[in-house]
Protein backbone atom coordinates (compact mmCIF):
# COMPACT_ATOMS: atom_id res chain seq x y z
CA UNK A 1 0.00 0.00 0.00
CA UNK A 2 2.78 2.37 1.15
CA UNK A 3 4.65 1.59 -2.02
CA UNK A 4 1.18 2.22 -4.15
CA UNK A 5 0.96 6.38 -2.86
CA UNK A 6 4.90 5.86 -3.13
CA UNK A 7 4.41 5.50 -7.04
CA UNK A 8 1.85 7.85 -7.99
CA UNK A 9 3.61 10.11 -5.74
CA UNK A 10 5.95 9.80 -8.11
CA UNK A 11 4.43 9.08 -11.22
CA UNK A 12 2.77 12.67 -10.87
CA UNK A 13 6.20 14.47 -10.31
CA UNK A 14 7.03 12.51 -13.28
CA UNK A 15 4.21 13.86 -15.40
CA UNK A 16 4.60 17.50 -14.15
CA UNK A 17 7.83 17.49 -14.75
CA UNK A 18 7.33 15.94 -18.60
CA UNK A 19 4.54 18.84 -18.56
CA UNK A 20 6.28 21.69 -17.59
CA UNK A 21 9.45 20.36 -20.09
CA UNK A 22 7.46 20.19 -23.00
CA UNK A 23 5.79 23.66 -22.23
CA UNK A 24 9.53 24.98 -22.06
CA UNK A 25 10.70 23.56 -25.19
CA UNK A 26 7.23 24.96 -27.53
CA UNK A 27 7.70 28.45 -25.95
CA UNK A 28 10.92 28.78 -27.05
CA UNK A 29 11.17 28.05 -30.75
CA UNK A 30 11.64 32.07 -31.17
CA UNK A 31 13.54 32.05 -34.44
CA UNK A 32 10.98 30.33 -35.88
CA UNK A 33 7.54 32.34 -34.36
CA UNK A 34 6.92 34.67 -36.78
CA UNK A 35 7.26 31.91 -39.26
CA UNK A 36 4.76 30.25 -37.53
CA UNK A 37 2.20 33.14 -37.22
CA UNK A 38 0.09 31.86 -39.79
CA UNK A 39 -0.35 28.76 -38.15
CA UNK A 40 -1.67 30.71 -35.05
CA UNK A 41 -3.99 32.33 -36.87
CA UNK A 42 -5.41 29.14 -38.36
CA UNK A 43 -5.15 28.01 -34.80
CA UNK A 44 -7.49 31.13 -33.13
CA UNK A 45 -9.71 30.27 -36.00
CA UNK A 46 -10.40 26.81 -34.44
CA UNK A 47 -9.98 27.28 -31.15
CA UNK A 48 -11.62 30.93 -30.43
CA UNK A 49 -13.48 31.65 -33.46
CA UNK A 50 -15.58 28.65 -33.53
CA UNK A 51 -15.97 28.49 -30.06
CA UNK A 52 -17.70 31.75 -30.04
CA UNK A 53 -21.14 30.51 -30.32
CA UNK A 54 -21.58 28.93 -27.07
CA UNK A 55 -19.58 31.47 -25.15
CA UNK A 56 -21.98 34.18 -26.64
CA UNK A 57 -25.24 32.15 -26.11
CA UNK A 58 -24.17 31.01 -22.30
CA UNK A 59 -23.20 34.79 -21.72
CA UNK A 60 -26.64 35.94 -22.91
CA UNK A 61 -28.69 33.41 -20.29
CA UNK A 62 -26.26 33.76 -17.99
CA UNK A 63 -26.91 37.49 -17.85
CA UNK A 64 -30.32 36.91 -17.95
CA UNK A 65 -31.27 34.49 -15.49
CA UNK A 66 -28.71 36.24 -13.49
CA UNK A 67 -31.01 39.33 -13.57
CA UNK A 68 -33.76 37.50 -13.37
CA UNK A 69 -33.13 36.09 -9.77
CA UNK A 70 -31.66 38.55 -8.42
CA UNK A 71 -34.11 41.21 -9.07
CA UNK A 72 -36.42 38.71 -7.35
CA UNK A 73 -34.74 38.90 -4.51
CA UNK A 74 -33.64 42.61 -4.32
CA UNK A 75 -37.39 43.58 -5.29
CA UNK A 76 -37.77 42.65 -1.12
CA UNK A 77 -35.63 45.48 0.20
CA UNK A 78 -36.96 48.01 -2.74
CA UNK A 79 -33.17 47.54 -3.89
CA UNK A 80 -33.49 46.78 -7.64
CA UNK A 81 -31.48 49.47 -9.12
CA UNK A 82 -28.39 47.50 -7.51
CA UNK A 83 -29.66 45.14 -10.16
CA UNK A 84 -27.21 46.55 -12.40
CA UNK A 85 -24.06 46.36 -10.39
CA UNK A 86 -25.16 42.56 -9.17
CA UNK A 87 -25.21 41.50 -12.70
CA UNK A 88 -21.73 43.71 -13.66
CA UNK A 89 -20.08 42.71 -10.61
CA UNK A 90 -20.64 38.88 -10.78
CA UNK A 91 -20.02 38.43 -14.58
CA UNK A 92 -17.01 40.89 -15.06
CA UNK A 93 -15.31 38.97 -11.37
CA UNK A 94 -15.81 35.71 -11.24
CA UNK A 95 -18.43 34.10 -13.92
CA UNK A 96 -17.13 35.63 -16.82
CA UNK A 97 -13.81 34.32 -16.52
CA UNK A 98 -14.65 31.12 -14.59
CA UNK A 99 -17.32 29.79 -16.65
CA UNK A 100 -15.61 31.10 -20.26
CA UNK A 101 -12.63 28.61 -18.83
CA UNK A 102 -14.93 25.56 -18.04
CA UNK A 103 -16.89 26.06 -21.70
CA UNK A 104 -13.53 26.61 -23.25
CA UNK A 105 -12.16 23.46 -21.64
CA UNK A 106 -14.89 21.38 -22.93
CA UNK A 107 -14.85 22.73 -26.24
CA UNK A 108 -11.53 23.66 -27.36
CA UNK A 109 -10.02 21.91 -24.66
CA UNK A 110 -11.11 18.28 -25.63
CA UNK A 111 -10.66 18.94 -29.09
CA UNK A 112 -7.07 19.79 -28.99
CA UNK A 113 -6.52 17.32 -26.89
CA UNK A 114 -7.72 14.60 -29.19
CA UNK A 115 -6.32 16.29 -32.22
CA UNK A 116 -2.97 16.00 -31.07
CA UNK A 117 -3.41 12.48 -29.18
CA UNK A 118 -4.79 11.14 -32.52
CA UNK A 119 -1.73 12.47 -34.54
CA UNK A 120 0.45 10.77 -32.23
CA UNK A 121 -1.37 7.70 -32.20
CA UNK A 122 -1.25 7.56 -36.57
CA UNK A 123 2.43 8.54 -36.04
CA UNK A 124 1.82 11.96 -37.23
CA UNK A 125 4.30 13.63 -34.91
CA UNK A 126 6.79 10.70 -35.17
CA UNK A 127 6.97 11.31 -38.75
CA UNK A 128 7.71 15.03 -38.38
CA UNK A 129 10.51 14.52 -36.36
CA UNK A 130 11.75 12.34 -39.35
CA UNK A 131 11.36 15.17 -41.76
CA UNK A 132 13.43 17.15 -39.05
CA UNK A 133 10.28 19.10 -38.08
CA UNK A 134 10.14 19.93 -34.58
CA UNK A 135 6.88 19.03 -33.75
CA UNK A 136 6.86 20.95 -30.19
CA UNK A 137 7.29 23.99 -32.33
CA UNK A 138 5.13 23.42 -35.23
CA UNK A 139 1.89 21.38 -33.87
CA UNK A 140 2.48 22.44 -29.57
CA UNK A 141 3.39 26.25 -29.86
CA UNK A 142 0.53 27.44 -32.43
CA UNK A 143 -1.94 25.76 -30.10
CA UNK A 144 -1.23 26.89 -26.97
CA UNK A 145 -0.54 30.46 -28.27
CA UNK A 146 -4.07 30.52 -30.21
CA UNK A 147 -5.81 29.07 -26.65
CA UNK A 148 -4.14 31.72 -24.69
CA UNK A 149 -4.82 35.02 -26.73
CA UNK A 150 -8.51 33.61 -27.44
CA UNK A 151 -9.89 32.89 -24.02
CA UNK A 152 -9.15 36.22 -22.54
CA UNK A 153 -11.15 37.85 -25.20
CA UNK A 154 -13.70 35.10 -25.18
CA UNK A 155 -14.11 36.27 -21.25
CA UNK A 156 -14.59 39.81 -22.59
CA UNK A 157 -17.06 38.58 -24.82
CA UNK A 158 -19.03 36.66 -22.59
CA UNK A 159 -18.86 39.30 -19.81
CA UNK A 160 -20.28 42.20 -22.15
CA UNK A 161 -22.95 39.89 -23.57
CA UNK A 162 -24.22 38.93 -20.28
CA UNK A 163 -24.41 42.67 -19.22
CA UNK A 164 -26.47 43.22 -21.77
CA UNK A 165 -28.64 39.96 -21.42
CA UNK A 166 -29.03 41.68 -18.03
CA UNK A 167 -30.13 44.46 -19.31
CA UNK A 168 -32.51 42.74 -21.62
CA UNK A 169 -34.09 41.43 -18.68
CA UNK A 170 -33.78 44.06 -15.55
CA UNK A 171 -35.10 46.99 -17.92
CA UNK A 172 -36.58 45.72 -20.94
CA UNK A 173 -38.96 42.72 -18.95
CA UNK A 174 -38.84 43.87 -15.27
CA UNK A 175 -38.87 47.38 -15.75
CA UNK A 176 -36.31 48.27 -13.58
CA UNK A 177 -35.33 52.04 -14.36
CA UNK A 178 -32.67 51.97 -17.49
CA UNK A 179 -30.84 55.05 -16.35
CA UNK A 180 -30.22 53.88 -13.10
CA UNK A 181 -29.44 50.62 -14.49
CA UNK A 182 -26.72 51.68 -15.85
CA UNK A 183 -25.50 54.76 -13.45
CA UNK A 184 -25.36 52.93 -10.73
CA UNK A 185 -23.40 50.16 -12.36
CA UNK A 186 -20.79 53.00 -13.45
CA UNK A 187 -20.58 54.00 -10.30
CA UNK A 188 -19.04 50.93 -8.61
CA UNK A 189 -18.02 49.10 -11.12
CA UNK A 190 -14.26 50.08 -11.32
CA UNK A 191 -11.79 49.32 -14.48
CA UNK A 192 -8.74 48.43 -12.50
CA UNK A 193 -10.42 46.53 -9.78
CA UNK A 194 -13.21 44.82 -11.60
CA UNK A 195 -12.29 44.80 -15.16
CA UNK A 196 -8.73 44.50 -15.01
CA UNK A 197 -8.68 41.36 -12.45
CA UNK A 198 -11.58 39.74 -14.44
CA UNK A 199 -8.99 40.05 -17.19
CA UNK A 200 -6.26 38.85 -15.29
CA UNK A 201 -7.40 35.84 -13.93
CA UNK A 202 -8.60 35.03 -17.96
CA UNK A 203 -5.35 35.01 -18.66
CA UNK A 204 -4.43 32.75 -15.91
CA UNK A 205 -7.25 30.43 -17.30
CA UNK A 206 -6.23 30.26 -20.61
CA UNK A 207 -2.81 29.57 -19.62
CA UNK A 208 -3.53 26.48 -17.57
CA UNK A 209 -6.43 24.92 -19.83
CA UNK A 210 -4.40 25.29 -22.99
CA UNK A 211 -1.27 23.93 -21.33
CA UNK A 212 -3.42 21.17 -19.81
CA UNK A 213 -5.25 20.34 -23.39
CA UNK A 214 -1.68 20.47 -25.32
CA UNK A 215 -0.02 18.61 -22.96
CA UNK A 216 -2.63 15.85 -22.14
CA UNK A 217 -2.80 15.47 -25.80
CA UNK A 218 0.96 15.10 -26.82
CA UNK A 219 1.84 12.98 -23.41
CA UNK A 220 -1.35 10.21 -24.46
CA UNK A 221 -1.27 6.40 -24.75
CA UNK A 222 -1.67 6.01 -28.88
CA UNK A 223 -4.15 4.01 -28.89
CA UNK A 224 -7.94 4.84 -29.15
CA UNK A 225 -8.61 3.92 -25.09
CA UNK A 226 -5.72 6.25 -24.35
CA UNK A 227 -7.36 9.19 -26.16
CA UNK A 228 -10.26 8.83 -24.58
CA UNK A 229 -9.04 8.87 -21.51
CA UNK A 230 -6.73 11.56 -21.75
CA UNK A 231 -9.77 13.96 -23.18
CA UNK A 232 -11.66 13.09 -20.01
CA UNK A 233 -8.46 14.14 -18.44
CA UNK A 234 -8.07 17.54 -20.17
CA UNK A 235 -11.64 18.38 -19.17
CA UNK A 236 -11.90 17.21 -15.50
CA UNK A 237 -8.15 18.25 -14.29
CA UNK A 238 -8.98 21.76 -16.14
CA UNK A 239 -12.07 22.55 -14.35
CA UNK A 240 -10.78 21.45 -11.09
CA UNK A 241 -7.84 23.36 -11.87
CA UNK A 242 -9.90 26.31 -12.74
CA UNK A 243 -12.04 26.43 -9.89
CA UNK A 244 -8.96 25.56 -7.49
CA UNK A 245 -7.07 28.88 -8.63
CA UNK A 246 -9.79 31.23 -8.94
CA UNK A 247 -10.18 30.72 -5.24
CA UNK A 248 -6.85 31.53 -5.12
CA UNK A 249 -7.18 34.81 -7.22
CA UNK A 250 -10.07 35.86 -5.42
CA UNK A 251 -8.42 35.58 -2.53
CA UNK A 252 -5.48 37.54 -3.23
CA UNK A 253 -7.65 40.19 -5.58
CA UNK A 254 -10.93 40.56 -3.90
CA UNK A 255 -10.22 38.39 -0.18
CA UNK A 256 -9.64 42.02 2.08
CA UNK B 1 -8.86 31.27 -50.30
CA UNK B 2 -9.38 29.07 -47.40
CA UNK B 3 -7.06 30.43 -45.75
CA UNK B 4 -7.93 34.56 -46.98
CA UNK B 5 -11.36 33.45 -45.25
CA UNK B 6 -9.62 31.93 -41.68
CA UNK B 7 -7.71 35.24 -41.55
CA UNK B 8 -10.81 37.52 -41.65
CA UNK B 9 -12.45 35.67 -39.31
CA UNK B 10 -9.66 35.56 -36.98
CA UNK B 11 -9.24 39.43 -37.67
CA UNK B 12 -13.31 40.11 -36.86
CA UNK B 13 -12.29 38.41 -33.83
CA UNK B 14 -10.25 40.09 -32.35
CA UNK B 15 -12.16 43.39 -33.32
CA UNK B 16 -14.88 42.22 -31.51
CA UNK B 17 -12.74 41.25 -28.15
CA UNK B 18 -11.50 44.77 -28.39
CA UNK B 19 -15.19 46.30 -28.92
CA UNK B 20 -15.97 44.25 -25.92
CA UNK B 21 -13.26 45.03 -23.84
CA UNK B 22 -14.47 49.18 -25.17
CA UNK B 23 -17.82 48.23 -24.00
CA UNK B 24 -16.65 47.13 -20.55
CA UNK B 25 -14.28 49.54 -20.36
CA UNK B 26 -16.72 52.49 -20.94
CA UNK B 27 -20.44 51.72 -20.86
CA UNK B 28 -20.13 49.49 -17.90
CA UNK B 29 -16.87 51.14 -15.76
CA UNK B 30 -17.18 54.19 -17.07
CA UNK B 31 -13.76 54.74 -16.74
CA UNK B 32 -14.02 58.22 -19.28
CA UNK B 33 -15.63 59.88 -16.77
CA UNK B 34 -13.74 61.11 -14.12
CA UNK B 35 -14.90 64.37 -14.59
CA UNK B 36 -13.11 67.70 -15.85
CA UNK B 37 -9.38 67.88 -15.31
CA UNK B 38 -9.59 71.09 -14.09
CA UNK B 39 -9.93 70.94 -9.83
CA UNK B 40 -8.68 72.80 -7.32
CA UNK B 41 -8.85 71.09 -3.53
CA UNK B 42 -10.82 72.00 -0.71
CA UNK B 43 -10.10 70.24 3.23
CA UNK B 44 -13.07 69.34 5.61
CA UNK B 45 -12.72 68.49 9.20
CA UNK B 46 -14.98 65.77 9.97
CA UNK B 47 -16.12 63.79 13.54
CA UNK B 48 -17.29 60.57 11.89
CA UNK B 49 -16.98 60.18 8.42
CA UNK B 50 -19.12 56.49 8.58
CA UNK B 51 -18.75 54.58 5.49
CA UNK B 52 -17.05 57.74 3.13
CA UNK B 53 -14.73 56.23 0.44
CA UNK B 54 -12.53 58.10 -1.80
CA UNK B 55 -14.03 58.93 -5.17
CA UNK B 56 -17.20 59.21 -3.22
CA UNK B 57 -19.57 62.50 -5.42
CA UNK B 58 -19.68 66.02 -4.00
CA UNK B 59 -23.16 67.08 -4.43
CA UNK B 60 -24.95 70.48 -4.45
CA UNK B 61 -28.97 69.83 -4.33
CA UNK B 62 -27.71 66.22 -6.15
CA UNK B 63 -25.30 68.07 -9.08
CA UNK B 64 -22.14 66.61 -8.94
CA UNK B 65 -19.27 69.34 -8.02
CA UNK B 66 -16.64 67.56 -7.20
CA UNK B 67 -14.87 64.32 -5.62
CA UNK B 68 -13.56 62.92 -2.69
CA UNK B 69 -9.53 62.68 -3.31
CA UNK B 70 -8.30 61.43 -0.24
CA UNK B 71 -9.48 60.81 3.42
CA UNK B 72 -6.40 60.83 6.25
CA UNK B 73 -7.00 61.03 10.27
CA UNK B 74 -5.43 64.48 10.99
CA UNK B 75 -2.61 63.69 13.75
CA UNK B 76 -2.76 66.16 15.88
CA UNK B 77 -6.54 66.35 16.79
CA UNK B 78 -7.42 62.79 15.84
CA UNK B 79 -10.05 63.54 13.54
CA UNK B 80 -10.42 62.59 9.94
CA UNK B 81 -9.32 65.43 7.30
CA UNK B 82 -11.32 64.68 3.86
CA UNK B 83 -9.73 66.53 0.98
CA UNK B 84 -12.11 67.00 -2.14
CA UNK B 85 -11.06 67.84 -5.81
CA UNK B 86 -13.80 70.16 -6.86
CA UNK B 87 -14.31 71.08 -10.35
CA UNK B 88 -13.00 74.53 -11.53
CA UNK B 89 -15.85 75.44 -13.25
CA UNK B 90 -17.60 75.47 -9.57
CA UNK B 91 -15.32 77.69 -7.98
CA UNK B 92 -17.50 80.26 -6.47
CA UNK B 93 -18.34 78.40 -2.57
CA UNK B 94 -18.14 80.88 0.20
CA UNK B 95 -16.48 79.81 3.24
CA UNK B 96 -19.72 79.84 5.44
CA UNK B 97 -20.17 76.95 3.37
CA UNK B 98 -21.35 73.81 5.03
CA UNK B 99 -20.98 70.12 4.28
CA UNK B 100 -23.10 67.27 5.45
CA UNK B 101 -22.44 63.36 4.61
CA UNK B 102 -25.25 62.21 3.48
CA UNK B 103 -26.67 58.64 2.48
CA UNK B 104 -28.38 57.91 -1.39
CA UNK B 105 -31.18 55.77 -0.48
CA UNK B 106 -31.96 54.06 2.89
CA UNK B 107 -28.99 51.72 2.20
CA UNK B 108 -27.31 53.03 -1.00
CA UNK B 109 -23.56 54.74 -1.18
CA UNK B 110 -22.79 57.81 0.97
CA UNK B 111 -21.76 60.85 -0.42
CA UNK B 112 -20.97 64.57 0.73
CA UNK B 113 -23.92 66.88 0.42
CA UNK B 114 -22.39 70.85 -0.27
CA UNK B 115 -24.88 73.39 1.10
CA UNK B 116 -23.56 76.94 -0.17
CA UNK B 117 -23.36 79.51 1.84
CA UNK B 118 -24.43 83.15 1.79
CA UNK B 119 -21.99 85.62 0.68
CA UNK B 120 -22.03 89.22 2.27
CA UNK B 121 -20.13 91.92 0.57
CA UNK B 122 -19.48 94.90 2.37
CA UNK B 123 -20.98 99.08 1.17
CA UNK B 124 -17.59 100.96 1.52
CA UNK B 125 -17.70 102.59 5.18
CA UNK B 126 -20.32 100.38 6.77
CA UNK B 127 -19.65 99.36 9.97
CA UNK B 128 -19.87 95.87 11.72
CA UNK B 129 -19.24 94.10 8.55
CA UNK B 130 -17.89 91.37 7.93
CA UNK B 131 -16.74 90.15 4.08
CA UNK B 132 -17.39 86.49 3.40
CA UNK B 133 -14.85 85.20 1.45
CA UNK B 134 -14.79 82.58 -1.54
CA UNK B 135 -13.42 79.12 -1.05
CA UNK B 136 -10.04 78.75 -3.67
CA UNK B 137 -7.67 75.76 -3.43
CA UNK B 138 -6.46 74.38 -0.11
CA UNK B 139 -9.40 76.36 1.72
CA UNK B 140 -10.94 74.76 4.57
CA UNK B 141 -14.85 74.45 5.15
CA UNK B 142 -15.24 74.58 8.38
CA UNK B 143 -18.91 74.04 9.06
CA UNK B 144 -19.63 70.36 8.70
CA UNK B 145 -22.14 67.58 10.02
CA UNK B 146 -20.76 63.86 10.95
CA UNK B 147 -22.36 60.64 9.21
CA UNK B 148 -25.59 59.56 11.25
CA UNK B 149 -24.35 56.49 13.09
CA UNK B 150 -27.13 54.21 13.22
CA UNK B 151 -26.03 52.32 16.55
CA UNK B 152 -25.72 56.43 18.15
CA UNK B 153 -29.39 57.12 16.58
CA UNK B 154 -30.80 54.01 18.63
CA UNK B 155 -28.95 54.88 21.85
CA UNK B 156 -30.12 58.68 21.60
CA UNK B 157 -33.29 56.99 21.28
CA UNK B 158 -33.39 54.86 24.10
CA UNK B 159 -31.82 57.02 26.25
CA UNK B 160 -34.74 59.74 26.01
CA UNK B 161 -37.40 56.70 26.28
CA UNK B 162 -36.03 56.22 29.77
CA UNK B 163 -36.04 59.51 30.63
CA UNK B 164 -39.74 59.71 29.97
CA UNK B 165 -40.77 57.12 32.18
Amino acid sequence: MISQIGRSALQSINTSGRATLMLFFALFAWPKFIKNTPLVIKQIYVVGVQSLAIIVVSGLFIGMVLALQGYTILIDYGAENSLGPMVALALLRELGPVVTALLFAGRAGSALTAEIGLMKATEQLTSMEMMAVDPLKRVIAPRFWAGFYSMPILAFMFSAVGIYGGHLVGVEWLGVDAGNFWAVMQASVDLHDDVMNGFIKSVVFAFVVTWIAIFRGYDCVPTSEGISKATTQTVVHSSLAVLGLDFILTVFMFGE
Amino acid sequence: MTSRKVEFWVGLFIVAGVFAFLALAFKVADAGAVGPSETYKLHAKFDNIGGLKVRSPVKVGGVVVGRVANIELDRTDYVPVVTMDMYAQYNDFAETSSLSILTAGLLGEQYLGLEPGFVETCDEGEEDCFETEILTDGGFIEDTKSALVLEELIGQFLFSQSDDS
